[in-house]
């Protein structure tokens, strides 16, 4: 229990070395990144001890429970086997009550803010994986980010990043939970925009971190009515999650109410976990290095969104009324950005682009999960997509490393790969077979889940959207893997970094900071540190060991993870251990179905085959959007990203902002202007009476006065100070007398 | 005993030690004069200390002894210097404090 007990320390470890690493980082022989490493190391090892005892405890109540039934079934022994399956049925179902410690923060106006700990199935599993990857990053980023000019700062960063994240995790209110999801969001901005020198990078940060503060403002509401939820139900307000969720489940809280406070909170999901149409910034933070793109989009960032509606499931699950089946607004969120984010994968250059619209469409199987009341699916599914994301998104950075000098254009620098990488080609084939959900690999038991839910529980329109969804997920990875690894390599000749593209900011930075580490020199101008680069490379090779290793452990793991619930084989392990058993809802499990594995994974194939003929083989129309308009018109749909982007800043922002500012300039012309004009005419009258009166014959009187009464007096006890010590020692013994004398007739 | 033999005793060494600070040029004749008035503040404590019957007055006295000893340490720097910077110790030469 100790591990699960004090739990906080999981969140506090990275905090702390947070504040180590800002204050004598620099001064560390590995400028602080040993700090960092060893202090997630840290959290690492206190998570998995949190993970072994919580399933000690589920065992333990299960245990209990099981001997409570069989000790029923004893009793009704009679009755023969049918009654101890009943028993070991109620087993399955043990109550296993979370571990909550708490201790106030504030008291105001008779409401009490606290902060705690609930440590459940959920949060373990969280802090696990959160822990995990990010440890894999930190060691991972020593290779990657050696010699950065911001080095001691990037991990500083990386450290509160996973702090950040961990508060959140552990939250057991929905204001815990806030100030957590804040701080992650700030990490984002600062890791997001760590190369701010280039343009591009700051205005993604500032794009990533708007744009979820867009979705923050649903938060924000939501967290609010949550209190209000609860005080409907039990007479005092609260925001502690479980309280929250009791008061969900109780019936005695209006529907209404609770969509409300569910459609704010999915606001909030929407902005954090990119889900259209707020997904626009989760390419753009692409600018940020490689890690910080694995960290954000397997465990830190873009995760807290799906935790967060895992977490208060029973508001979505009664506000949406999920259990009816049909269309909700959350499955319909989740179901668009599914397809939307895969479309869009198919257009990208840029192979983090390709993984970030993956993301996009993977989180939208997620949230369309816990919309379509497949709670432990999509669950699974952030826990296993956590793993072949992060690998993925390492083996794309460990590609720019060593293979294409720092580009992500694996149409321009990539190809053929595959011999000179094997290890990256290796794990991230893995990864991306993962991905695409082929059996037995992890993606194929939590993405057959989401779908096995969305056709049991009355959804059948997702299931369909999860189907297409799985085909093109396929197919766009397949296409990546095409480029990046195979064919011809196209990175020889070095005119390529093209500023303009998107890509290329990143290249120059690097260079920069390369070039910075080697001729200590940061006036260097970009030509020359290209030059210089040119030389150092030269031919693409595997990365070393400190890149290779945490791919290697994540493939392991993207192969493995879905073993823990493959309803297949009887194995629901992680169900059982994630799954809350203490105010929650109803959720079904579904018996395991071979016709729908077969075909989602036929499905998935012939995604791939697709691929496999277009681009291997040369089938199909090759080049249709050059000679077909209507085609044409669709790719540049696609390559203008829906024009979401043009919507936000030209027509949403323009029309706010026009008129705003028109009448900001009216209402400075002439109010604040009029009122400036008189106040100043005010204060100069009263300033010239003030001079006149009060400061030449008041103040001036009397400073004059007492000059002139220190001078005089001055003067007359000057003749006193001859400088004669004696004469003074002799005033000192006259004194004395004097007072003696005094005392004697006074006595 | 009686205690106005020393408070007398006292009163006529505190009564030397003034007349030497007011009356001599010398500056170490001076300290010296002060380290008089010292010793008779010392001898009163001790007399009133063992006429009362406690031994406060000698603990006084012990460290009146030790302070003593501090001052004239820096007395006697003080009068280093000076004799350096006005290769003179008559105290009537030490006036820049003359207003």
């Amino acid at each position: 229990m100790w591990f699960l007990e004090n739990a906080w320390l999981v969140p506090l470890v990275p905090a702390v070395s947070f504040a180590v690493i800002l204050l004598v980082g620099k001064r560390l022989p590995k400028q602080g990144s040993e700090v960092g490493v060893a202090a997630v190391g840290a959290s690492f090892v206190l998570a998995c001890g949190a993970a072994l005892q919580w399933i000690q405890r589920v065992a333990d109540a299960e245990g209990a429970d099981a001997e409570g039934g069989h000790a029923l079934a004893r009793v009704i022994g009679a009755l023969g086997r049918s009654v101890g399956r009943l028993g070991a049925e109620e087993a399955h179902g043990a109550v296993v009550e979370p571990v909550t410690r708490h201790t106030t923060w504030f008291q105001n106006g008779g409401v009490e803010l606290g902060v705690g700990i609930q440590i459940d199935g959920l949060a373990v599993m969280m802090m696990f994986v959160v822990t995990l990857i990010s440890l894999l990053v930190h060691v991972y980023s020593t290779e990657y980010m050696r010699g950065d000019r911001r080095f001691t700062h990037y991990y500083a960063a990386l450290s509160l990043f996973t702090a950040s994240m961990l508060t959140l995790v552990v939250a057991d209110n929905t204001l815990q939970l806030l100030v957590g999801w804040e701080l992650v969001g700030l990490c984002s901005f600062m890791l997001i925009g760590h190369w701010w020198e280039e343009k591009p990078n700051s205005d993604a940060a500032l794009k990533a971190f708007l744009t979820t503060r867009t979705g923050d403002i649903g938060l924000l509401t939501g967290v609010i009515m949550t209190y209000f939820v609860v005080e409907r139900a039990t007479g005092e307000g609260s925001f502690s999650i479980l309280a929250v969720n009791e008061a969900a489940t109780s019936g005695e809280v209006g529907h209404t109410l609770l969509f409300w406070t569910a459609a704010a909170l999915l606001l909030g999901i929407i902005g954090k976990s990119g889900q259209f149409p707020l997904h626009t910034w989760l390419p753009d933070a692409m600018a940020g290095p490689t890690p910080v793109s694995a960290l954000i989009h397997a465990a830190t960032m873009v995760v807290a969104g799906v935790y967060l509606g895992a977490r208060v499931y029973p508001v979505f699950w009664e506000g949406f009324s999920i259990d009816d089946g049909g269309v909700n607004l959350m499955a319909a969120v989740g179901g668009i950005t599914v397809i939307i984010g895969a479309a869009l994968a198919f257009v990208q250059d840029d192979v983090k682009k390709v993984l970030a619209y993956s993301t996009i469409s993977q989180l939208g199987y997620m949230v369309m999960g816990l919309g379509v009341g497949a709670w432990t699916a999509a669950v699974f599914h952030l826990f296993t997509h956590a793993f072949f994301k992060a690998n993925l998104f390492l083996g794309a950075g460990s590609v720019s490393h060593s293979g294409s000098h720092h580009s992500f254009d694996m149409k321009k620098d990539m190809g053929g790969l595959r011999t000179v990488m094997p290890t990256t080609y290796r794990t991230f084939l893995i990864g991306t077979l993962a991905l695409a959900g082929i059996f037995p690999l992890a993606g194929f038991w939590s993405k057959d889940e989401i779908l096995l839910g969305a056709g049991e529980n009355g959804y059948e329109l997702f299931l369909v959207v999860g189907l297409v969804g799985a085909f093109m997920t396929a197919a766009y990875m397949t296409r990546c893997v095409y480029y990046v690894f195979f064919g011809e390599y196209r990175g020889g000749d070095h005119a390529h970094a093209d500023p303009s593209h998107a890509a290329g900011d990143e290249v120059v930075e690097h260079h920069l900071a390369e070039a910075q580490d080697r001729h200590e020199d940061d006036r260097l101008p970009v030509a020359t540190a290209h030059a210089h680069d040119d030389g150092h490379h030269g031919a693409p090779h595997e990365s070393p060991g400190l890149i290779t290793v945490p791919l290697v452990v994540l493939s392991v793991f993207s192969v493995f993870a879905g073993f823990l619930n493959a309803t297949a084989f009887d194995i629901e392990k992680f169900q059982e251990w994630v799954e809350p058993t203490v105010a929650f809802v109803p959720v079904e499990h579904h018996a395991f179905d071979w016709t729908k594995a077969v075909i989602s994974v036929a499905i998935a194939l012939l995604g791939i085959g697709a691929s496999y003929a277009y681009y291997w083989l040369g089938l199909g129309p090759q080049r249709l959007a050059e000679r077909n308009a209507v085609a044409r018109a669709g790719k540049r749909f696609l390559v203008e990203k829906y024009y979401l982007d043009h919507l936000y800043t030209d027509v949403v922002v323009g029309f706010v902002k026009a008129p705003l500012a028109r009448a900001a300039y009216w209402f400075n012309q002439h109010v604040i202007d009029n009122v400036l004009n008189y106040t100043g005419r005010g204060a100069r009258a009263l300033g010239r009476v003030t001079y006149d009166y009060v400061d030449q014959k008041g103040v001036d009187g009397v400073v004059n006065g007492i000059g002139l009464t220190t001078g005089e007096a001055g003067g007359a006890v000057r003749t006193i100070q001859t400088g004669r010590l004696q004469f003074y020692a002799f005033l000192l013994v006259a004194a004395v007398v004097v007072f003696a004398a005094l005392l004697w007739v006074a006595g | 005993m009686l205690l106005n033999q020393f408070l007398l005793l006292g009163a006529v060494l505190f009564g030397t030690g003034v007349y030497g600070v007011l009356t001599r040029r010398h500056t170490v004749l001076v300290l010296m004069s002060i380290e008089l008035m010292l010793a008779a503040v010392n001898i009163n404590l001790v007399a009133f200390g063992a006429f009362s019957g406690s031994v406060a007055g000698q603990v006084f006295a012990l460290f009146v002894l030790t302070i003593a000893a501090a001052e004239v340490g820096v007395g006697l720097a003080i009068v280093l210097l000076i004799f350096r910077n006005l290769h003179s110790s008559d105290l009537d030469d030490v006036d820049v404090l003359k207003g």
